[in-house]
């Protein structure tokens, strides 16, 4: 599996995570994913027949009442943004 | 006075013997003297904190009864926001976010008024083990600065060791709150995972990821736990377990503490000076009453790539929301652009070279075709490394073993090669998958003077007992007395 790693491999795992990568770091991560991948296939060797997969390991689950709360002031949630309008977020063009 | 425990400072300010003030300028001071050497703290706010100080001062005199932390100068690692207060996770992708609200373990500070005077440096977005990917440079580790303080949470570790603050909160995904302490001699404690909220805490890997205290005595530890712990309606993973006097529990009686030693798991691969101290320091548990006891964990070797394959994934995700929409930096090319290629060349702009790395692995592990291969079989042995521990904890109420296998490295020394930084983490990733408390406590010195821990790891949510084991070791010996020259 990870020994055959490609860049091109890399290109559509780049293009997955919004994440755009130089030539070199293509190169580079090529290779270091396919060390790290080949190191941890060192798990496909252990017995997991039957095993139940653990995602998180709380016993207990935690609600409270779906009850109204203050939330973030408009001006404090758009605070932080790199372009903001009218308490709006402002982003390039979505098609095309 | 830049020697005094958290709780002789809440004493001396409770009592007025000493104001908040003076001992807020004091460390202060101290900061200003050695950050420069240490790069310790991305941001110093000695404004805010002299006038939070005051507040407290003046509140005393007025009558009103000091909070549980009354004066004790707090430094936060950077992945915590603290409202108005710049918070980076030490990432070009927020170089200028100012959080519009205060993590839940900030508010329970400043509840019990402890004096918040700064954010620390750390690995960006907490991934790493030395420090090294922080966007504003390395820290040094106040014993030898040539060396790394460890990671992620390398700047509490040194502002503590340095005492540049007698408390800092860390956060550790994978030990990143135990190998910097260790790196540093000092105490550094992950509590259960659950006990702390995390709301507010830049999240990486969720099922992983808690908040902790560094300081320099396991009572301290006690104390501050005791302030940062319990329910939070913001944060569904905060558990209602009660939360009990910690420092109550520090009674220094281990008289038949069953201590359990995984010796095949840490038969290799350990540095020779981190072996004698290790050794020496569960004698030293025997020599104080405790019963020493071998166990197996025979899963504990594959808890690397388990935890190099689940908390990528995890981090994988959590990441997306930095777009360059709501918050951070920005490409400033998006004029030219569309919205995905926004995003893609912001996020290629704003993250450093780990921080890729590491949403390239988590997204190939989670894509089509690979998911079972590698991030459910990730998950399984998961299970069987928590089973482990559970079959060890019905014959004994802690572990030990050394929190890591090497001493602080060289800076420069493993940033070439990024599995064998990994590897790095083998003692102390397992407990993050398996949910469970652990503390590093300081238990001498490899060549060179460069410091040691020793780890203990207790129960799901016994805290009481892991540091009850710990401060009974740390009175039995005087490691965590000794202090870097600087």
């Amino acid at each position: 599996m990870a020994s055959t790693l490609t860049v091109a491999d890399v290109e559509r795992i780049a293009a997955l995570a919004q994440l755009e990568l130089t030539a070199e770091e293509k190169q580079l991560f090529t290779k270091q994913l396919a060390d790290i991948l080949t190191y941890a296939e060192q798990l496909q060797a252990v017995d997991t027949s039957g095993v139940p997969a653990t995602a998180h390991v709380l016993g207990e689950r935690v609600e409270r009442d779906d009850a109204e709360r203050p939330s973030l002031a408009i001006d404090d949630a758009v605070g932080n943004a790199p372009d903001a309008a009218a308490g709006l977020f402002r982003v390039p063009r979505v098609i095309g | 006075m830049l020697q005094s425990t958290v709780s002789a400072i809440r004493s001396d300010v409770a009592s007025g013997r000493v104001s908040a003030v003076e001992i807020c300028r004091a460390f202060l001071d101290r900061t200003a003297a050695v950050n420069p050497a240490l790069n310790a703290f991305n941001l110093v706010s000695a404004e805010r904190a002299l006038a939070q100080a005051a507040d407290i001062d003046r509140r005393r005199a007025a009558g009103e009864t000091p909070g549980a932390l009354a004066g004790v100068p707090v430094a936060i690692k950077d992945n915590l926001c603290v409202r108005g207060m710049t918070t980076t996770a030490s990432s070009r992708i927020l170089e200028h976010f100012v959080p519009p609200y205060d993590a839940t373990v900030v508010a329970r500070l400043a509840a019990a008024d402890a004096v918040i005077v700064g954010k620390t440096n750390c690995d960006e977005f907490a991934m790493g083990s030395s420090n090294e990917n922080s966007a504003f440079g390395p820290v040094r580790n106040p014993w030898a600065q040539d060396r790394t303080p460890g990671g992620s949470s390398g700047g509490s570790a040194a502002a503590v060791a340095a005492r540049c603050v007698p408390l800092a909160l860390g956060s550790d995904t994978g030990g990143s709150i135990r190998q910097p302490a260790a790196f540093c001699g000092v105490v550094g404690l992950k509590p259960t995972y659950g006990r702390v909220s995390r709301y507010g805490l830049l999240a990486f890997a969720s099922s992983l990821d808690q908040i902790g205290p560094f300081t320099s005595t396991v009572r301290d530890a006690a104390l501050a736990l005791t302030a940062l712990a319990g329910p939070d309606p913001c944060d569904a993973t905060a558990s209602r377990e009660a939360v009990p006097d910690f420092a109550a529990a520090l009674t220094g009686d281990i008289k038949g503490l069953r201590v359990g030693v995984p010796r095949a798991f840490v038969a290799d691969g350990v540095d020779s000076g981190v072996r004698t101290a290790f050794d020496a320091a569960i004698d030293a548990l025997r020599g104080s009453g405790a019963q020493l006891v071998d166990v197996e964990l025979p899963h504990a070797a594959y808890a690397i790539p388990v935890y190099y394959l689940v908390a990528t994934a995890e981090a994988s995700s959590n990441l997306a929301r930095y777009d360059g929409v709501r918050y951070g930096y920005r490409s400033a090319h998006d004029k030219d652009q569309n919205l995905k290629q926004m995003y893609s060349r912001t996020r290629h702009e704003g993250f450093g070279a780990e921080v890729k790395r590491r949403i390239m692995l988590g997204t190939y592990v989670l894509s089509a075709g690979y998911y079972d291969a590698y991030y459910l079989k990730a998950q399984q042995v998961r299970t069987l490394v928590r089973q482990d521990y559970q079959q060890a904890f019905e014959k004994v109420d802690v572990v030990a073993m050394p929190t890591s296998p090497i001493p602080p490295f060289a800076l420069g020394e493993k940033t070439g090669d990024p599995l064998q930084m990994y590897l790095a983490d083998v003692f102390t990733v397992s407990a993050n998958l398996a949910g469970l408390p652990a503390i590093s406590v300081p238990c001498g010195f490899s060549e060179g003077r460069l410091p040691v821990g020793l780890q203990l790891t207790g129960r799901m949510f016994d805290e009481a007992t892991l540091l009850r084991a710990a401060d009974a070791y740390e009175r039995a010996t005087d490691w965590h007395a000794q202090a870097p020259a600087l």
